[in-house]
């Protein structure tokens, strides 16, 4: 299937592909460190095992940035 | 524009020159106030950037002293500054830039029981602080205030901001929903970051601030702007305001503020 991730259209050849699983295929290495939308709403992290991605869906990784100040 | 004198004319004549802002902005800017959490690395640019510009008010907060490894990156503190408090120093030399504006500084830390009361009052905030539960704080609490802020963080050679309008665009909550565990996020003092980073992005907090101020253009309203020095590819994402935001959303789970065990209130 054909998805959007962060801007850049990818083929990802798995099924049944959920949040967990993309975010280990993309070489994500904490998901506590990204916030996911999945075509255009935040998806509640206690759903990243269920929920599943389907053909042409938008997926965008947040990720966090604490510097500023320090 | 009787209110200017010859002097203010010439001193903000490249704004009043621009048909987007003219005297009717530079009056809007001087009369404005605007507070900037944090004088380090995002907010030593965004402060000499809003007292240059003429912005009336401009409050700043840091409980922190200028030390030396501070100097690479936060332009408004000078090597004779070291053991200076943080807002002492900036307040120097934004009154040094523009001796017509107020400074008003706040030397404590940001927590649930002050952070109200300070912020009340301004019109717009500037956040650039080093640590979730202050960067969550902020916005909680601006939220509750109903004033608009800019959210900032960096990190080694990426950046990224966000504007909010409370009420009306998505907040830093509808994004990230809380803050990530202590120690999951590397900091800049632990991952260290690029000084002209903080510039890069320093400076786009204090244009959307002279934006929201004056009205022009189109700021970053619930939309992430993220870029990547090492490949300079800037990234906008834009999200609705989330109904099931825990501060902002339809039936909000957090109704008064409260401390994050490792941000301690230190006066």
């Amino acid at each position: 299937m054909q998805i959007k991730i962060n801007g850049e259209i990818e083929k990802i050849t798995e099924t049944n592909l959920t949040i967990t699983r993309l975010l280990e295929i993309k070489k994500v290495e904490s998901p506590d460190l990204v916030s996911v939308l999945l075509n255009d709403e935040i998806v509640d992290r206690a759903h990243y095992e269920t929920i599943r991605i389907s053909d042409n869906d938008t997926v965008e990784f947040l990720y966090f940035m604490g510097g500023g100040a320090c | 524009m009787t209110d200017f004198t010859n002097e203010q004319l010439e001193r903000y004549s490249r704004h009043i020159l621009l048909q987007d802002v003219g005297v009717e902005g530079q009056i809007k800017l001087c009369e404005a106030k605007v507070l900037i959490i944090g004088a380090g690395g995002l907010g030593a640019p965004v402060a000499l950037y809003l007292a240059a510009a003429g912005v009336g008010t401009l409050g700043i907060l840091d409980h922190d002293r200028v030390e030396i490894s501070n100097l690479q990156r936060q332009v408004v503190h000078f090597t004779k500054d070291i053991n200076v408090s943080k807002v002492t120093s900036a307040k120097e030399k934004m009154l040094a830039i523009n001796p017509d504006l107020t400074v008003r500084t706040y030397q404590e830390m940001l927590c649930a029981d002050n952070v109200r009361d300070i912020i009340r009052g301004y019109d717009f905030i500037v956040e650039g602080t080093d640590n979730f539960p202050t960067k969550f704080l902020v916005n909680d609490a601006c939220i509750m205030e109903n004033i608009p802020f800019s959210h900032g963080g960096i990190l080694r050679f990426t950046g990224q901001t966000m504007t909010v309008l409370p009420g009306r665009t998505a907040c830093y909550r509808c994004f990230f929903r809380q803050p990530p565990p202590p120690d999951a996020v590397p900091t800049c003092s632990q991952a260290g970051v690029l000084g002209a980073i903080a510039g890069m992005l320093g400076t786009i907090q204090a244009t959307e601030t002279l934006k929201f101020i004056t009205g022009v253009g189109e700021p970053l309203n619930g939309t992430l702007l993220s870029f990547d020095a090492k490949n300079m590819h800037f990234r906008k994402v834009k999200l609705q305001k989330q109904g099931n935001c825990p501060i902002c959303g339809e039936s909000p789970t957090i109704t008064e503020l409260t401390d994050a065990e490792q941000s301690v209130c230190v006066l």
